[in-house]
């Protein structure tokens, strides 16, 4: 169970609060317009911003001491999700080990990963010799194998195009069921949240609001929604 | 936490740095005794000090002018190679500077021989002017350099447009190159002015004497000659006081970073053509002449003399070596541990880093001589005390190098690094090491060059047996030994840009994009 509780963000005179909870495995779109807050409630999440008050719980236990990279929790960015100076495999071995100090069982994981999300033979390259689709892969691949129970997903496929996007949030889907992870994945398309199926959290007015069955939300939207979805 | 571990090893070197400058200015004080009288002599040291900065850099910068307004809008074969050699003056040790110009300009240079043939009678490069001369040798390519940068900044648009509604050349000197002008001298003539204060190799070789002695050399002589260690500590005082001020007025203004890329542009500038074209192709061929003959003189004076230079030089060749290779390893690491402090948006780091432009080579030494010199003879520790100088003396220029792609590292890679639980030494293995591979292998190659190239606070230590390379070669040319001397700098600027360019070729190796 991940639980916010009477959280507070503040960045300047920018204020989030959020003040619910979420059963592990779920799959939570976070949607609402841009600079309200979307990417912040991750950030506070995955240990990158300090809550001014409340807690953030991951079965019953406070993060707030919890360095990032210790927190049950995987993160895509908007980009920068590789080291352009590693190779894949190097890069997926981070996941594993921090030092890359790989054994045989480990290499043959990275390979196993690589080779799920479809890179299987790409290992030596480096990032920045693939396609932003393949990045994608990539990064995902390092979270399977990292199997957090947490995966944040803060518009990592963005730059994509519609079709590869699709696919890419269909992987998403097949990886958070193989780990049983819970997926938090913002977006500003109610298309992608209605793919993810789930939940849905609308992040306006200062308030990331309880999650709420997204097919019922889209149903019959608070104000808030409707604004946003014009 | 790597942040914590990071941020104490910064507080080290930061605390290290205060030691070392404010530390030995404190030994300096109580030397004093309280007394800062300054005698009429002293007084005329800073006057000279003063004044000869000035003439440096306003000549320095004024001469830039016309040079870098002619490498802006002219492209020729070779423009490359110019510009790069710009960049060379700053990596030459400073005692082979002075020997090239004294073979250009000296009694028997080349200058006089061809003015004794004409009947005319012969220039004398010793003080005032030779002293300025030797300045605007060794900075007005850097400042041709600054004010390249700051063409380099016109956006070519603006030259389009200027081209468009028939500017002429006045024209567009006045609405677009005259503005950025008066944007770019005030800092450069105030970088240059800061580095002409701490001179101190210049004024041992061409200065000297009541009319054209520099605090530093004045500070040397009260240490070596007089053996007045109070004068010696009240000079000291005076020195850092005006390099500090100095350093502080110039932290108000913007100042140019001394070393940047981006020289190169492909776009069309205005290039005006009759006899503009010839004035341009004057300045480019005088600068290039200036910069070329004084070092080409010192490789035709040294190569004769090369195959059988004496066991001492050799000897003093392999402490240098040694002495540049402790002091950038120290240097280097030490502007490392504070860039990435300062990229974490830590703070008072920066203003550690830029703690020893303030102090000066005979500053430090005075103060640690005064320190050591109670417990033991200052000659055991010339070597010592060289290297830990000369890593506090490069190491800001090491770290503003650094800084900016440690930044870039930080904001590009820091959270990933930081989710993914990367820390201590694995982060530095497998993230900052690739990453600032190539400001690494720069900055360790300007820091071994300045540090061979040295000639300041051995000076003050070292007896017969400790002397580096620059210092033999000055010990060499004050016993008229020139031919030695000679091929004793050759082997020097060898060494020098030989380090330089092995640190930078390593750090260029390899790097990713």
């Amino acid at each position: 169970m991940l639980r916010l509780e009477k959280l507070r963000i503040t960045q300047g005179d920018f204020t989030l609060r959020a003040d619910w909870q979420v059963a592990e495995g779920s799959r939570v779109a976070v949607i609402g317009p841009s600079g309200g807050g979307k990417s912040t409630l991750l950030m506070a999440i995955a240990g990158f911003l300090a809550p001014s008050a409340g807690r953030v719980l991951w079965q019953g236990k406070d993060l707030a001491a919890v360095a990032p990279g210790d927190r049950p929790v995987s993160m895509l960015f908007q980009d920068q999700n590789l080291f352009p100076h590693l190779s894949l495999r190097e890069n997926l071995g981070l996941g594993l080990s921090p030092r890359l100090r790989l054994d045989a069982a480990q290499e043959a994981r990275i390979a196993g990963a690589l080779e799920r999300v479809g890179l299987a033979g790409l290992g030596a390259a480096r990032p920045g010799r693939l396609s932003g689709g393949q990045q994608g892969r990539a990064a995902l691949a390092r979270a399977l194998l990292r199997a957090r129970p947490v995966l944040l997903l803060d518009e990592p496929f963005a730059a994509l195009g519609p079709a590869l996007k699709v696919e890419m949030l269909a992987l998403v889907a097949e990886i958070a069921g193989e780990t049983g992870a819970m997926v938090l994945m913002v977006t500003h398309d109610p298309q992608d949240a209605r793919r993810l199926g789930g939940e849905t959290v609308l992040v306006a007015g200062g308030e990331a609001l309880p999650p709420r069955g997204t097919e019922a939300l889209f149903a019959d939207p608070p104000q808030a929604l409707r604004d946003y979805l014009g | 936490m790597a942040e914590r571990a990071g941020t104490l090893a910064a507080g080290a070197v930061a605390a290290t740095l205060g030691l070392l400058t404010l530390g030995t200015l404190a030994v300096v004080a109580l030397q004093t005794g309280g007394g800062l009288r300054l005698g009429p002599a002293d007084w005329a040291a800073l006057r000279f000090t003063v004044w000869q900065a000035v003439l440096s850099a306003l000549a320095s910068v004024l001469l830039a002018v016309p040079v870098a307004r002619a490498l802006a809008r002219r492209r020729f074969a070779g423009r490359g190679a110019l510009i790069a050699l710009l960049g060379a003056p700053f990596l030459l040790p400073v005692i082979v500077a002075v020997l090239g110009l004294l073979a250009v300009f000296g009694r028997a240079g080349l200058l006089n021989r061809g003015l004794e043939a004409l009947g005319l009678p012969v220039l004398s490069v010793y003080g005032l002017h030779g002293v300025v001369l030797a300045h605007v040798f060794l900075n007005m390519p850097l400042a041709v350099r600054l004010i390249l940068q700051g063409w380099a900044t016109i956006p070519a648009e603006r030259f389009r447009l200027a081209a468009s509604l028939g500017f002429g050349p006045g024209d567009v000197f006045r609405h677009l190159e005259r503005p950025m002008l008066r944007e770019v001298l005030p800092g450069a003539v105030v970088v240059i002015f800061v580095i002409c204060l701490t001179s101190f190799a210049v004024a041992l070789t061409l200065g000297g004497g009541p009319r054209a002695t520099t605090l530093e050399l004045a500070i040397y002589q009260a240490l070596r000659f007089e053996f007045d260690l109070t004068r010696a500590a009240v000079l000291a005082l005076a020195q850092f006081a005006l390099c500090a001020a100095a350093v502080l007025a110039a932290a108000r203004l913007a100042l140019p970073a001394g070393f940047g890329a981006g020289l190169d542009r492909t776009a069309l500038t205005l290039a005006p053509g009759g006899w503009r074209r010839g004035l341009d192709a004057l300045a480019i061929a005088l600068a290039a002449g200036f910069l070329l003959a004084p070092l080409g003189a010192v490789v035709a004076a040294g190569l004769p003399g090369l195959g059988s230079l004496p066991d001492t030089v050799w000897a003093a060749a392999g402490r240098s070596v040694s002495v540049a290779l402790a002091s950038t390893l120290v240097s280097v690491a030490g502007a490392l541990v504070l860039a990435l402090a300062a990229a974490r948006g830590a703070r008072g780091f920066e203003l550690a880093a830029t703690l020893p432009l303030a102090a000066s080579s005979l500053v430090l030494g005075t103060g640690l001589f005064l320190a050591v010199y109670p417990f033991v003879s200052p000659a055991s520790v010339a070597l010592p005390v060289t290297v830990l100088v000369n890593a506090a003396l490069s190491l800001p220029f090491a770290f503003r190098v650094i800084l900016p792609e440690a930044r870039r590292m930080q904001a590009d890679h820091g959270r990933l690094a930081e989710a993914l639980g990367l820390r201590g030494m694995a982060r530095l293995r497998w993230l900052v090491l690739p990453r600032l591979r190539r400001p690494l292998g720069f900055a360790l190659g300007i820091c071994a060059a300045l540090s061979m190239g040295d000639l300041g606070v051995i000076a003050l230590f070292a007896g017969e047996r400790e002397a580096t390379l620059p210092l033999l070669v000055q010990r060499l040319v004050g016993a008229y030994q020139m031919q030695a001397a000679a091929s004793a700098s050759l082997l020097l600027v060898a060494l020098s840009f030989g380090l330089f360019w092995l640190f930078d070729w390593g750090g260029r190796r390899g790097a990713e994009a």
